[in-house]
């Protein structure tokens, strides 16, 4: 009787763009939904901006707030000279807080319950911030795992956990998104086996059912909050990691 | 012991190390909230590292899940 809650992540094909040999490239459920989400960010801050109003509509107001508040977080890491990566932190930012909330949708599938997915991104930005890093500072970049004010006798040590934590970023990184939206809707679903069980016993089960009903409500709000809030973590890791590139010493 | 059982076992061993995620978790948002109360305006310009020192220490306790997950499905 309890649904299977990991079924939701099955990725299926729904056709078959191209065919390289045994492998073949295909449009799958999670494409569909990653092209649902560029969709509606396209809507959202072309669409309804073009008027260009000013004293905005409400829509426009959101576009112009999340704007806003992703150029102040960026700023606010990074400073003046981190503005130019505005469009790759905001992109990113945008990208993950539509595919989260669009995953809370019943039915929906949710891109970022992927670890490629966010692996990917995640690699995006460690590599940006390397590739960077050593275009703009040359060999002063490794300035950023010797800290400044640090006993010799230590510094060997310091040394050696500066590039542990360094390669180790891109792991938490992708793995912070991956399982906070992994467990989150397995926890959803689980609480969705339970109404089903308990209301298959009968008329009684009907208002026992209402319990478990409830606590998904909840959930659901509490899911939103962890969908915007994983969003603004990955938004506002990616600057801080990015500063690093920009100013290397610590 | 049988093998596979034993992973599960290691499994469950590693995700106790979250524990110590949630300890740091909670002692950052509860020094948070005292720090907000005691100075209410000073709290919003604080928020960045808020949500900076909760994204580190949850990083931790992601080790651990992630030690889980590798026994369960990768190993």
């Amino acid at each position: 009787m309890a649904a299977d809650p990991i079924h939701q992540f099955q990725i299926n094909k729904l056709f078959t763009i191209v065919k390289v040999g045994a492998s073949e490239i295909a449009f799958t459920n999670s494409a569909l939904f990653m092209a649902i989400a560029v969709a509606g960010i396209a809507f959202l801050m072309i669409g309804l901006t073009r008027r260009r109003a000013l004293v905005p509509s409400r829509l426009q107001s959101l576009a112009e707030i999340s704007y806003e508040f992703v150029g102040d977080t960026l700023r606010n890491a990074t400073g003046e000279a981190g503005m130019k990566f505005f469009p790759f932190v905001f992109t990113i930012f945008m990208f993950i807080l539509f595919v989260n909330m669009i995953g809370l949708l019943p039915y929906a599938f949710t891109v970022t319950s992927h670890i490629i997915v966010t692996a990917a991104l995640a690699l995006l930005v460690f590599f940006t911030v390397i590739v960077y890093g050593f275009w703009k500072n040359g060999l002063r970049f490794f300035k950023l795992f010797v800290p400044s004010g640090v006993p010799v006798y230590i510094l060997p040590f310091v040394v050696m956990i500066e590039v542990l934590s360094f390669f180790s970023r891109p792991i938490s990184h992708s793995v912070r998104l991956f399982a906070n939206m992994l467990a989150g809707h397995i926890t959803l679903k689980v609480f969705g086996g339970f109404v089903s069980m308990i209301a298959g016993i009968g008329i009684a089960g009907w208002f026992g059912a209402a319990l478990p009903v409830l606590m998904i409500v909840i959930l659901t709000a509490l899911e939103l909050l962890v969908a915007f809030l994983q969003a603004y973590v990955f938004a506002i890791l990616t600057c801080i990691y990015l500063n690093d590139a920009i100013h290397p010493g610590h | 012991m049988d093998p596979v059982a034993a992973k599960y076992i290691g499994a469950g061993i590693a995700c106790i190390g979250m524990g110590g995620a949630g300890v740091g978790v909670g002692t950052i948002f509860g020094n948070y909230l005292a720090a907000a109360i005691r100075n209410p305006s000073a709290a919003p310009g604080q928020f960045g590292n808020l949500i900076f020192g909760f994204a580190i220490t949850e990083a931790l306790g992601i080790f651990s899940l992630l030690i889980a997950l590798l026994l369960l499905f990768a190993l």
